[in-house]
């Protein structure tokens, strides 16, 4: 289990169906299709709310179970179509964090029949020096689907169309962020731990503002809350050769546990109790460097009365680009992680001293 | 009360994680409420009363947390990197000395000066605790710490770290040591993670539901040299926050807090503050919407290692409190 590097057959067609899926935020539903189908004959309940979480239940069998409550959000950045220029052009607008500098040349997929296009680029034969030097501005960019098809309209979402693929040790594609953490929390809910009133939630709106996690944790009133995600991992080389202090988190060193970030400070209980069962089980762990950014958790931890929560996230290099890398010990890792620490949870972990 | 402030301001505690500081507080009003609860969040809720015929169910703040400093990777020589836990100023941070929770001291460097004219930025300093590698340093990443700086008593001005918020909390076990009589059913919370976005106030305002909602907490001021406009000054009485750079305070909260203000002869100031905010716009928006406002604590070098307060500002603010919650209210 721990260190393992492979993905079997089942996991690799999972995570190709769900990150070659298309779901910005608002519009989940094709990711929401595809966990349902896994996890159906798994739960005790479900249900899909107002705002399109897929709110998983899965009984447990002790007396007074612990409600704990998962979360991974479905929805990923990209674009929405602004307005039709005719002869296959169009304008669009960016959605969740994306920088303009990674748009140009790259192949997109287009509303729901996913058609093909490409944000197109001046050929380098016909800029200027000045061109290439300056950032191109959004309203220069388009998609461009070609003439013939009457299929796209303004308010239709896009996203890049990269494909899925193993790489070694290693999976490159887009989306990872968080459908690594979607396909953890599909494996978690297959093989349920018995100990505890599992409840899942597959939340929307991440990417705009944690706003599906919101909802969820209202509706679930847990009495804890892990987020699982995808974080970036900034550990490349310096270009000076200066130590790199700013890294986030490191690929292959393990699940990255949040001690804080911009939105969420952890509570320390639960970081214990994720280390402990690390240090238990042989499995690898790193802390994300505490800084900014914000997961699921900020929303949820604020919830009702207050909810104790903590974010373990896969690191992920070239995260809300066309094409981002992980490692699969890290995807393995945090399943192993995750497992572990929900069937040794104790009872009364919430009646300790808040330290 | 000048002990209780040095002992509240010299405990360590930043933003979650206010454990210490709980277990002062708590040993404090141990005896003196009818309910001692801590929440989900680390909230410390002492209630105090049962609301009778003429009663409110009250919710007091002050927060127990104060800004600080979080590790993020500590390098081959054993020199530590951080971040803030709420608004820290790069300013007021080189060459002054931090304490981590875990008891350790340490001092903060800073990277070669090469503009003597510019501040350096917190990813250019460092936290220096005496270790001389990653092995035999005692801090690892997300280990926290906070400004190490011990109370003065200057005689009516006192200086310290954290008078943002201890102070507040300190007029909170003032009032409910000296409280007699009251009809109402007062919720004193000791609230954590203001500094990093009102969450504890957040949440323990749900669980609470209250009918009002007062926070108490520090405000700037506007009378040392060139400082920003504004007509608060230290030693003029507590401030009765009207605006600030969040909260709206209900205007039935500023005229009850002022016409009671008047009616016992205390000493206030009328507070517009432009930027920053206060427990009481969380409570203000909790569920279905709570009347709020916030009694101030003028306050100089707020975020800084040396906080300044005047004690007979802290002394009124206590009387106005109480004054206060010993009557019925109709808003």
């Amino acid at each position: 289990m721990a260190n393992s590097t492979t993905l079997d057959k089942k996991q690799t067609t999972l995570l190709e169906k769900l990150c070659q899926a298309m779901a910005l935020s608002g519009d989940e539903g094709e990711v929401r299709s595809i966990i349902l189908e896994e996890i159906r004959s798994y739960v005790t309940d479900f249900k899909v709310d107002t705002l399109g979480n897929l709110l998983a239940f899965k009984k447990g069998t002790s007396k007074k179970p612990l409600k704990v409550m998962l979360a991974a959000h479905m929805d990923e950045i990209g674009f929405m179509i602004a307005a039709d220029d005719g002869d296959g052009l169009f304008r669009f607008e960016t959605s969740g964090g994306i920088d303009l500098r990674q748009l140009p040349g790259k192949a997109v997929i287009v509303g729901k029949e996913h058609i093909p296009g490409v944000i197109g680029a001046r050929p380098i034969h016909l800029t200027t020096s000045s061109d290439r030097r300056d950032k191109i501005s959004l309203e220069k960019l388009r998609i461009d689907i070609g003439p013939g098809s009457n299929k796209i309209k303004p308010g239709d979402r896009a996203a890049f169309a990269t494909r899925f693929q193993r790489a070694g040790t290693s999976m490159i594609g887009k989306a990872l962020d968080d459908r690594l953490g979607v396909a953890v929390l599909i494996e978690i809910l297959q093989q349920a731990p018995a100990n505890i009133d599992l409840q899942v939630a597959f939340t929307v709106q991440e990417e705009t503002g944690l706003r599906g996690a919101k909802v969820a944790a209202y509706f679930f009133n847990p009495d804890l809350a892990f987020v699982v995600d995808s974080t970036p991992a900034n550990d490349l080389p310096v270009w000076d050769d200066e130590d790199n202090t700013s890294y986030n988190c490191h690929l292959g060193a393990g699940p990255a546990i949040y001690i804080a970030d911009g939105a969420t400070l952890s509570d320390p209980r639960l970081i214990r109790l994720l280390v402990e069962t690390c240090k238990k089980e042989g499995i690898p762990y790193q802390f994300r460097q505490p800084g900014g950014g914000g997961t699921d958790a900020g929303a949820i931890h604020k919830q009702r009365a207050g909810i104790p929560s903590v974010s373990i996230s896969i690191p992920g290099r070239y995260a809300h680009t066309a094409a981002g890398m992980a490692r699969i010990s890290d995807f393995n890792n945090t399943i192993s992680l995750l497992k572990a620490t929900l069937q040794s949870i104790p009872l009364d972990i919430l009646t300790q001293e808040r330290k | 009360m000048n002990a209780l402030i040095q002992k509240l301001t010299e405990t360590f505690s930043p933003s979650g994680y206010e454990h210490d500081i709980r277990q002062v507080i708590r040993s404090e009003i141990e005896s003196l409420a009818d309910e001692i609860k801590v929440d989900a969040l680390g909230n410390l809720i002492a209630i105090k009363g049962k609301s009778g015929k003429n009663g409110k169910r009250i919710m007091l703040a002050g927060h127990m947390d104060e800004i600080g400093l979080i590790a993020t990777h500590i390098d081959p020589n054993g020199f530590i990197r951080f971040s803030g836990i709420g608004g820290l100023y790069p300013h007021t941070l080189y060459s002054g000395r931090v304490r981590f929770v875990n008891g350790i001291t340490g001092v903060i460097g800073g990277e070669r000066i090469k503009d003597i004219q510019k501040t350096l930025s917190v990813s250019e300093l460092f936290i220096d605790v005496g270790a001389t590698s990653i092995n035999n340093c005692p801090i690892k990443t997300g280990d926290v710490a906070a400004f190490e700086r011990p109370f003065f008593n200057m005689g009516k001005r006192l200086i310290a770290k954290a008078m943002d918020d201890r102070i507040g909390c300190a007029v909170m076990i003032e009032a409910l040591r000296t409280l007699k009589n009251s009809p109402h059913e007062i919720y004193f919370v000791f609230t954590t993670q203001e500094e990093v976005g009102l969450r504890g106030a957040t949440t323990s305002a749900y669980g609470i539901d209250p009918d009002i909602g007062i926070s108490l907490d520090v405000t700037g001021t506007g009378d040392t040299p060139k400082a920003r406009r504004m007509d608060v000054g230290l030693g003029k009485g507590p401030a009765i926050k009207i605006k600030d750079g969040r909260m709206l305070s209900d205007v039935r909260v500023v005229e009850w807090m002022i016409h009671t203000a008047e009616k016992a002869k205390i000493p206030f100031q009328r507070e517009v503050l432009e930027g920053g905010t206060t427990d009481a716009t969380a409570i203000q928006l909790t569920r279905s919407g709570v009347p709020a406002g916030c009694i101030s604590i003028p306050c100089r070098y707020i975020h800084s290692p040396s906080e300044m307060v005047d004690i007979d500002d802290v002394n009124n603010a206590t009387k106005l409190l109480v004054a206060l919650l010993s009557n019925p209210i109709s808003l």
